[in-house]
């Protein structure tokens, strides 16, 4: 198991750079740069500039710097911003996302679950029908419906929860719901349609009848005995749902003005601004090889017959 | 001699109502399982002999299935009136079961210990540690080398054969009156039935437990059971001992049977008997033997009206217009 560890965290190593490596080169054959204005700049001040950010030198010179910067934990400066690293930049605003990530996948993980086994429970009755169809609305709908709907409502009708913010904003903690309420609203669908499924097979399994037949109480059969079986492909679906839930929040951010790493994505792949670009990248691919790699461990931990050597 | 009877199914039908109508799998199904005694249940795939057993549990999934009427008499008590409480404690405890396939009969996300116990410490009130014990010394009698070992296991670590024998341990392990086999050793080598039903029966033996015994082979029944009863679409056709059946089977059917067992002492020439066509549809069957299409000796009685119970002979009885008033 420790073999397996060390192994897949060193794997990470060499997909990384390829993602660097491949990005790097890609943003660049986008048209434009960081530099280009309506209101063209005098060449002599252009020249300055891209000399001072080395972008005067051949692409690839630019490319090795970049990774012997990357390899010292620098990130580069913000090419737009310019008092500000891209260090300084993700520092600040990624706990934010992580902040509303976490918080939209708990509950997305609570409400799916308790949603997912009333379902299977009651099998084509009519809370199973109810919730599968608020499920496959969540799953359909974007976020960018979604998010503007309950500002409508809760915020301009009702009355009851700011437009926007965050946290440190005057509203407060209530500026948290609107946008994690919006995030958690697809994955919540997905892991209540999964685990129903995964529920609805397993409680007609062979296994399940020898439990019942045991005399176990229904609750007992459940808890303890589907429910093991069937949270499996929910922990396997975890980990992109936790990596695309802190992305995904590139959406829900710049609707309700949340100050996270989403927002400065956006805004950095506008303007051009390679490093930040970059920077956004290499945490996106870290979280996501990250998530995927919990998984794979906590998997092995859920079901005996997987055995990492 | 009727004090000694542990159960009594009386009249029991289960249905399954499906897309394409009402599918009858149990439809009037009566007998008696006397103290200690071994009764087998002879049938062919969708004979109905499963469903039937399932239901003697009541664990037919319901819906689409149905118990539709009869009486299960537990020493005394229905089973099929019995609150949730009430089955539960006989479930596993009173009443246990092995099934077909020991593959997929154990749950694979638990210890094999976890299994053993949880049915020790919910039905004889054991702490964990004696549970444990107990749990030991039943793998040990179901044949499991170091079980000390073994206990702490997963399902996927034993063999079939070997999980086979840790349903036998945890079907007995609260020493109940009744085992249901719900066709333990189909799934199988032939090397490993042997052993299993050898383990069955001696086990059963020792303890006291009377075994209602689900086979598709006649084989099987011949060496193990004192009784039989022979199903044909949901319904039983013949009943009575083991032996008298085995030397004068009075249906048609029970005949075909036993006529296309291959035997060592035929000669090797002979083609193996089968009994013509196929086994009916049991969705929506009319008023008729079910068996007349394929019977040798169909009259026109057998197409218009299904035949009454008669009784040949003592203890035996037989589902068909041959015998009793129809002859």
């Amino acid at each position: 198991m420790s073999r397996f560890i060390v192994r897949r965290l060193l794997s990470i190593i060499p997909t990384l750079f390829i993602v660097v490596t491949l990005s790097f080169f890609l943003i660049r054959l986008a048209p434009g740069g960081p530099f280009s204005r309506e209101k063209k700049l005098p060449p002599e001040v252009l020249q300055n500039i891209m000399r001072k950010y080395h972008m005067d030198e051949p692409l690839l010179n630019q490319y090795f710097r970049y990774i012997g910067d990357v390899l010292r934990f620098d990130l580069g400066p913000s090419f737009r911003n310019k008092d500000h690293s891209v260090n300084e930049l993700i520092g600040k605003a990624f706990p934010v996302s992580l902040h509303l990530g976490s918080m939209a996948l708990a509950v997305a993980l609570f409400l799916g679950l308790s949603v997912g086994v009333i379902s299977a429970l009651n099998q084509n009755k009519w809370p199973d029908y109810s919730a599968m169809s608020v499920a496959v609305l969540g799953i359909s709908i974007p976020l960018f419906v979604i998010g503007p709907l309950l500002m409508l409502l809760f915020a301009l009708r009702l009355k009851w929860l700011p437009t926007s913010g965050w946290i440190s904003s005057r509203a407060g903690w209530a500026t948290v719901i609107l946008p994690t309420m919006t995030l958690m609203f697809p994955y919540f669908a997905y892991i209540a349609r999964l685990s129903r499924g995964s529920i609805i097979e397993v409680v007609r399994s062979d296994y399940i009848r020898t439990a019942r037949a045991k005399g176990l109480k229904e609750s007992v059969v459940i808890w303890k005995h589907v429910l093991k079986g069937a949270l499996l492909p929910v922990v396997t679906y975890l980990g992109p749902a936790f990596s695309g839930i802190v992305v995904g929040s590139v959406v829900v951010e710049q609707i309700f003005v949340v100050p996270g790493i989403g927002r400065i994505f956006v805004q950095s792949a506008l303007n051009r601004d390679y490093t930040v670009i970059m920077g956004d990248v290499i945490v996106y691919s870290i979280i996501l090889m990250g998530a995927n790699f919990l998984v794979d461990v906590l998997y092995s931990m859920l079901d005996p017959r997987i055995a990492y050597k | 001699m009727t004090d000694d009877v542990i159960l009594q199914v009386k009249d029991l039908k289960t249905y399954f109502k499906l897309d394409e109508g009402l599918l009858k799998a149990v439809d009037g199904v009566s007998f008696e399982l006397r103290k200690g005694e071994t009764l087998g249940i002879v049938g062919e795939s969708g004979s109905g002999k499963s469903v039937t057993n399932l239901a003697l549990m009541r664990l037919v999934p319901v819906p689409p299935g149905r118990i539709a009427g009869g009486e299960v008499l537990f020493n005394g008590k229905d089973i099929l009136k019995m609150s949730d409480a009430e089955i539960r404690e006989v479930r596993g405890n009173k009443i246990s079961m092995i099934f077909q396939d020991p593959m997929t009969s154990l749950n694979p996300f638990l210890r094999v210990s976890t299994q053993l116990i949880e049915t020790l410490v919910l039905h004889q009130g054991l702490d964990k540690k004696a549970a444990k014990e107990k749990a030991i010394e039943m793998l040990k009698l179901a044949g499991i080398p170091a079980p000390e070992k073994r206990i702490d296991q997963y399902p996927h670590q034993f063999s079939g054969g070997m999980r086979q024998r840790v349903m036998i341990a945890m079907a007995l392990s609260c020493n109940p009156e009744i085992l249901i086999a719900d066709e333990p050793t189909t799934a199988l080598d032939v090397t490993i039935q042997a052993q299993i039903l050898e383990l069955i029966n001696e086990l059963s033996e020792r303890l006291g437990t009377a075994v209602i015994l689900i086979t598709h082979s006649l084989g099987v029944v011949a060496g193990m059971c004192d009784n039989i009863c022979v199903m044909y679409a949901g319904r039983i056709v013949e009943k009575g001992n083991a032996d008298e059946i085995f030397a004068d089977p009075k249906h048609p059917y029970t005949q075909g049977l036993i006529k296309s067992v291959p035997r060592l002492d035929r000669e090797n020439k002979q083609r193996l008997y089968s009994i013509p066509g196929q086994p009916p549809n049991v969705i929506n069957l009319p008023d008729c033997c079910p068996f007349f299409p394929r019977c040798e000796r169909a009259m026109d009685i057998c197409k218009s009206k299904y035949p009454p119970v008669s009784a040949v002979g003592k203890g035996r009885s037989v589902a068909c217009w041959l015998y009793g008033e129809g002859k």
